[in-house]
């Protein structure tokens, strides 16, 4: 607790380039980047797989392969690639990691809506897409959101592993605290981490009461 | 009109759910699919709104083929409801009956009400337009998908099974719900179920389908108790089949007599019961206006004499039956069967 305090209450953690609001922003910067990049992939695909119940054994078999897929190897392996400077070589391995709860879980949530629900909806008269956003969406909503939140919790845990690579992010309290022994800026850097991830769980509840029909939710 | 010509469906592992039928489903009228589990009612009935294609033969809507027709235009003038109801979840219960409205681009408001009105119609509180379908009971949720498939006033209506998951005390209030309605409306509807007793308090024609999908007979509710075709179709219409016909024979041409003294009224007219020496004896009425034999015979077997009491519609009394005037009419329409038995094979219990 003392360590946090210090960490907190010592002036030179806030400002510069290496302060907390900037290394705050780049984290955010990342994990938000990555899970819409991963976002953009991974809903139209469930989608499209889902209502079509074509290319499931795909959506299966990737979503557990890139969840099997060593987030830190990547890493080193795209910026052997690329090299060290930009931004975006930390984005492959986040944006691999978001993409099997998005993915598995829109697929899964389209595809398991009631079948009497989807016969109804064709027998009014609905077209496909119509089925598929007006009906199927709006009922698979709370899994699909589900899978944002699982992806963002992720995302924002393991953005950390930009520091290795030398680039920012919270990960840099954790690796130059290690490197120093200084480790009240370990604990510090873990301990917004762990804030950030929180608010991104609270931040998804709070979309899920407004973006979900109170006749869905509480059917749950 | 819907006509089935000589359709067959052949499902791709070879299933034949339903095999060459042809028959007409008037204009105006409810014609009831019966038949025991896997008969291919459904699948018949999925074949004139296209939810299914015929392998062979045609189905024709007023004369059009529905093949011609693409299949969400089509199922937008055709009402469709199901045993689940399969109302929107996450829709109010106002807009799920406004479905098809809004998918016919009616403006919101006007959408809405008519949602409202149809609401009414089907014997729902307006209260319950903004609830969601979870709010509802089984009952509730099977009349919103009345109204729902009656919204955009289309001229069919195909019902599969809409009534059997509520249990049977709501069952007949939504059946006489649905033959009020239907004298309103005059919709052609075509409904499915595997109780025979729905099938002849609701049909206007009945088809009794056989497993194999083949229809065994097609007739009026009557003509079926009292002629079925085959040891098939009258172990399927069950027992009681002289007693039931009574249900559609009208009342009304019942011989009635002046009320006799013993018979105690009150001051409105309405009776109390039977004089006795131990105070006054059971009765049971009827309506003649409204009700059928069936009902006066009923009323007759309650009575400790034997006697039915006729009543008007504010159940005072306006004469009585007695069980010999009884008799002569149902004297009258047991002669009246008009098909001699067959001469070989068959039960001549008939
Ligand atoms: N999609 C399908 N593929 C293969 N066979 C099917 C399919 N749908 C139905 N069948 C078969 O076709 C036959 C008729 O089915 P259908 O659903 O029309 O019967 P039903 O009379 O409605 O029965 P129930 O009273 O049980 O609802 C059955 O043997 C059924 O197993
Ligand atoms: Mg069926």
């Amino acid at each position: 607790m003392n360590w946090l305090i210090d960490f907190f209450s010592n002036p030179a953690n806030w400002s510069g380039p290496g302060g907390i609001p900037v290394r705050l922003l780049e984290h955010l910067e990342f994990s938000v980047v990555a899970l819409l990049m991963a976002a953009a992939v991974a809903i139209p695909l469930g989608l499209w797989a889902g209502h079509t119940g074509r290319g499931s054994l795909v959506v299966v078999v990737s979503a557990n392969a890139a969840r099997a897929l060593p987030t830190l190897g990547i890493l080193v392996l795209v910026v052997l690639i690329v090299g060290v400077g930009s931004t975006w070589p930390v984005l492959i391995p986040l944006v691999l990691l978001a993409v099997p709860p998005i993915l598995v879980n829109t697929y899964e949530g389209v595809r398991g809506v009631d079948p009497d629900l989807r016969d109804a909806a064709y027998g009014m008269g609905l077209r496909g897409p119509q089925v598929l956003f007006r009906v199927k969406v709006p009922v698979a909503l709370p899994l699909m959101l589900l899978g944002l939140r699982l992806a963002a919790i992720q995302v924002v845990a393991t953005a950390t592993v930009a520091a290795y690579v030398g680039l920012g992010g919270l990960g840099r309290f954790i690796m130059d605290g290690l490197a120093t022994k200084n480790y009240t800026i370990t604990i510090g850097g873990a301990f917004l981490v762990v804030v950030l991830a929180l608010a991104a769980q609270a931040g998804f509840t709070l979309l899920s009461r407004v973006a979900v029909s109170p006749g869905v939710r509480r059917a749950r | 009109m819907i006509t089935f010509e000589g359709v067959t469906k052949r499902y791709d592992d070879g299933t034949v759910a339903v095999d060459d039928l042809s028959l007409e489903a008037p204009t105006g009228a409810i014609t009831v699919f019966v038949g025991p589990s896997g008969c291919g009612k459904t699948t018949s009935l999925r074949m004139i709104n296209r939810m299914i294609d015929a392998t062979e033969g045609r189905v024709l809507l007023d004369g059009q083929d529905v093949r011609e027709i693409d299949p969400p235009t089509l199922r937008r003038g055709i009402g469709y409801v199901i045993q689940q109801a399969g109302l929107f979840p996450h829709r109010k219960i106002v807009d799920n009956v406004a479905t098809v409205p809004y998918l016919l681009g009616w403006d919101r408001k006007r959408a809405r009400a008519r949602a409202m009105e149809l609401l009414e119609r089907v014997g729902l509180d307006a209260g319950l337009a903004r609830r969601y379908p979870f709010q509802l009971s089984g009952g509730q949720q099977q009349r919103v998908g009345v109204a729902r498939a009656l919204a955009a006033d289309p001229p069919v209506l195909l019902m599969d099974e809409p009534f059997s998951a509520v249990d049977p005390i709501v069952r007949a209030s939504l059946q006489d719900e649905l033959l009020r309605l239907q004298s309103d409306l005059q919709k052609t509807i075509v409904f499915v179920t595997h109780d025979i007793d729905e099938a002849i308090k609701l049909g206007d024609t009945v088809a009794v389908l056989r497993v194999g999908g083949r229809l065994a007979q097609m007739a009026g509710p009557a003509t079926l108790l009292t002629e079925p075709v085959d040891d098939f179709v009258r172990e399927f219409l069950g027992r009681d089949r002289g007693i039931r016909r009574l249900s559609f024979i009208p009342a009304k041409d019942v011989r009635l007599e002046a009320a006799p003294a013993d018979l105690v009224t009150d001051a409105a007219g309405r009776p109390l019961g039977w004089r006795a020496d131990g105070g006054l004896l059971p009765y049971g009425t009827f309506n003649p206006e409204r009700d059928s034999l069936r009902a006066a015979l009923d009323a007759a077997l309650l009575a400790a004499n034997g006697t039915a009491v006729a009543v008007d519609e504010d159940g005072r009394v306006i004469g009585v039956v007695t069980r010999e005037a009884l008799d002569e009419v149902l004297g009258q329409y047991a002669a009246r069967h008009t098909r001699p038995l067959p001469a070989t094979g068959e039960d001549p219990r008939g």
